[in-house]
């Protein structure tokens, strides 16, 4: 059927006569439409109008609408239509078209302009300081009523967390780190070897190792398995009001939720910096025994005489700090979750974003607390 | 609207004809079977209420119907056709013409109500924005809500008020039939009356079949045609009101017959 057919505008004397005609749904909505545009500026000098619709087969929603659009077009240029031919199972249909869109639409919500989030961003940057620092006091306060009332710690909530953020991310970490230290290595032994310092990338390995690339692996890793799992847990539980329902019946969300949470971290974080040390030097090792000729005895002479127990020290007191830094960003953006999808991802991104930037200072803080006090 | 004159219907319908047909349909989930050859037929512009224990499988029936669940085995012909036999385009052309009302609503929370309504017609038709516009506002009116909601969120939104525009979601593409599952559970008893009211009215207008999961004796009693029970994954029995309170069958003498089924009926 040629599209034309759809609406027909025809002028008789003073008399405007649209005759319809065909299958007004939606399929056929977009060339209706333009043709009712053209047929509402079509008035002229028309006294008097009429729409026929008898040959109109079909029409739903999409048709009635555009009816309505020509009749009130029409009636606005002063010739008020009559419509006839109207099949009568529609006639419902039209009378509700012309009870809607008579209100102005609302104005369309806006999209932050660039300078406009710009500005937004700078004074979160100082409002998320804040609630940080907020977040902190709650979970020490939390922490501190358990303490009063040790029964009420949820020792198997805290136990099952262990093993999810920390059990069942040994192999990763261990893969992970343990490439790591054969990266070092190779790298160390490429290029010392230019000096015939070959021998010196053991105390490369052991001291990056020990002090800063175990603790600063194992962290981001940590931070991007298991801070996600936490926002995403918690930023779903408050999504479907199940934060809302602990707080109704008296509980503490942070003390339900955050503060297992958080210990889990406080325990697994160091085990795995240990583990992940540990496995980054065994990929140390095999490289200098493989690709650089050092047979293990040496190597390991090499490492005593290299590191001391300060060195290994200085990794393992920075974990417990990480994981505090790790768990309260992850659960603090968790609870901020609103009610949309959207919100749930951006503050699972913010989570991940924000924690290993902070590790990251954090382990900047460190190293100058470190060289402070000749560590 | 004076200016319009109506004119007798001369197509007048088949009031019989089967749109949806479900034969012998069997769908379990590990050896736990929910429906054991179940037939249930609906037809075109009726407002089929079904009824049935909680737990009982209504759920997994309108899922079955809309492919959402495996079956086992058995049958689904909607509008004529069996489902497993369609290709990817004609079973979108069938997708089209059905509108679901989730139990939750359902709505997608980054989107606003209006673009929740657009969504569809964006996907399936090639619109101007200002006829999406004014087809998604019409809908949100036709389902009784203010036009200041179209902006809103759906976080933003009241219970009531998510049902109504799910509801004008399920609506968009103008469907020839419409799932509900409970659409009133949840709401103020006035609310959920205003709700069937409104289910009546838009099926009259919009000449809708509509297939209803429910509890409410209320809407039984007011806006449904026909009443089907499930129990034991079977239908048990179907037809008016009055077929069903005149059943036998121990659990529908329990549903019609119980406490709240006299509060109902004493109040009318
Ligand atoms: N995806 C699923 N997997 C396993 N069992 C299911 C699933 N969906 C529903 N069921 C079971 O099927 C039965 C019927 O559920 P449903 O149809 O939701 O009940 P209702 O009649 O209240 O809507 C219930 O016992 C439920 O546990
Ligand atoms: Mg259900």
């Amino acid at each position: 059927m040629a599209p034309a057919s759809l609406l027909d505008v025809r002028r008789d004397g003073d008399e405007l006569k649209a005759v319809g005609a065909g299958v007004w749904t939606s399929e056929n909505a977009d060339t209706l439409e333009q043709l009712v545009t053209e047929a509402a500026r079509a008035t002229g000098q028309s006294r008097s109008a009429q729409i026929d619709l008898s040959k109109v087969e079909r029409m739903d929603t999409f048709g009635a609408l555009l009816l309505e659009r020509l009749r009130r077009a029409w009636t606005r240029e002063g010739v008020e239509p009559r419509v006839v031919g109207l099949k009568r199972r529609y006639s419902v249909l039209i009378q509700e078209m012309s009870r809607t869109g008579l209100e102005p639409h609302p104005t369309p919500r806006r999209h932050e302009a660039a300078v406009e989030r710009l500005g937004h961003n700078m004074v979160n940057i100082f409002e998320d300081a804040a609630r940080l620092l907020n977040f902190v006091g709650a979970t020490v306060a939390a922490f501190l009523r358990m303490l009063a009332r040790p029964r009420t710690f949820r020792f198997t909530s805290m136990v099952n967390q262990i093993d999810r953020v920390g059990l069942r991310a040994v192999p990763i970490i261990i893969l992970i780190t343990f490439l790591i230290g054969c990266i070092l290595a190779q790298q160390g032994i490429f290029h010392f070897r230019r000096f015939g310092a070959d021998i010196y990338v053991v105390d490369m390995v052991g001291v990056l190792v020990l002090r800063e690339l175990g603790v600063l692996i194992v962290s981001i890793m940590i931070a991007g398995r298991s801070g996600s799992a936490y926002t995403a847990e918690l930023g779903s539980m408050r999504m479907r009001e199940e934060v809302d329902a602990l707080r109704v019946m008296g509980f503490d969300p942070v003390e339900i939720l955050v503060i297992p949470r958080l210990f889990a971290l406080l325990i697994g974080l160091p085990l795995l910096t240990f583990i992940g040390s540990m496995a980054a030097l065994v990929g140390g090792g095999l490289v200098c025994w493989f690709y650089g000729g050092i047979q293990p005895g040496v190597f390991l002479d090499r490492l005593k005489d290299a590191i001391s127990i300060d060195h290994f020290l200085v990794g393992m007191i920075k974990a417990p700090f990480m994981a505090a830094v790790i768990g309260i960003v992850a659960c603090m953006e968790g609870l901020r979750v609103g009610g949309s999808a959207e919100s749930l991802g951006a503050h699972t991104t913010a989570s991940v974003v924000k924690a290993i930037f902070l590790v990251i200072v954090m382990d900047g803080l460190f190293a100058m607390f470190f060289a402070a006090i000749d560590m | 609207m004076d200016a319009i004159v109506g004119q007798e219907d001369t197509d007048a319908e088949d009031k019989r004809d089967v749109l949806i047909s479900v034969r012998d349909l069997v769908v379990g989930f590990g050896d736990r079977t929910i429906l054991n050859h179940l037939n249930l037929d609906i037809y075109r512009g009726e407002i089929l209420g079904f009824v049935g224990t909680s737990g009982g499988g209504k759920s997994v029936l309108t899922r079955t119907i809309l492919g959402l669940v495996p079956k086992q085995s058995g049958t689904v012909e909607v509008f004529g056709q069996d489902l497993d036999t369609l290709n990817e385009s004609q079973r979108s052309a069938v997708e089209r013409r059905w509108g679901v009302l989730f139990q939750q609503g359902a709505l997608f929370s980054s989107l606003t109500v209006k673009q929740n309504i657009q969504f569809p017609l964006r996907e399936n038709l090639k619109l101007s924005q200002s006829l999406m516009d004014d087809i998604a506002y019409a809908k949100i009116e036709m389902v009784g809500l203010k036009c200041d909601a179209g902006e809103k969120l759906p976080s933003e939104l009241s219970g009531g008020m998510i049902k109504r525009a799910a509801l004008a979601r399920a609506l968009a593409l103008d469907p020839d039939i419409l799932f509900l599952d409970e659409p009133t559970s949840g709401l103020d008893p006035i609310g959920a009356g205003d709700f069937d009211e409104l289910i009546r009215t838009l099926q009259q207008t919009l000449g809708l079949t509509v297939f209803m999961v429910t509890h409410d004796l209320d809407s039984l009693h007011t806006v449904c045609d026909r009443i089907a029970a499930l129990a034991d994954g079977k239908v048990i029995a179907q037809g008016t009101i009055e077929t069903m309170m005149e059943s036998h069958h121990p659990w529908l003498r329990a549903y019609f017959h119980g406490t709240r089924a006299r509060a109902v009926r004493s109040e009318r």
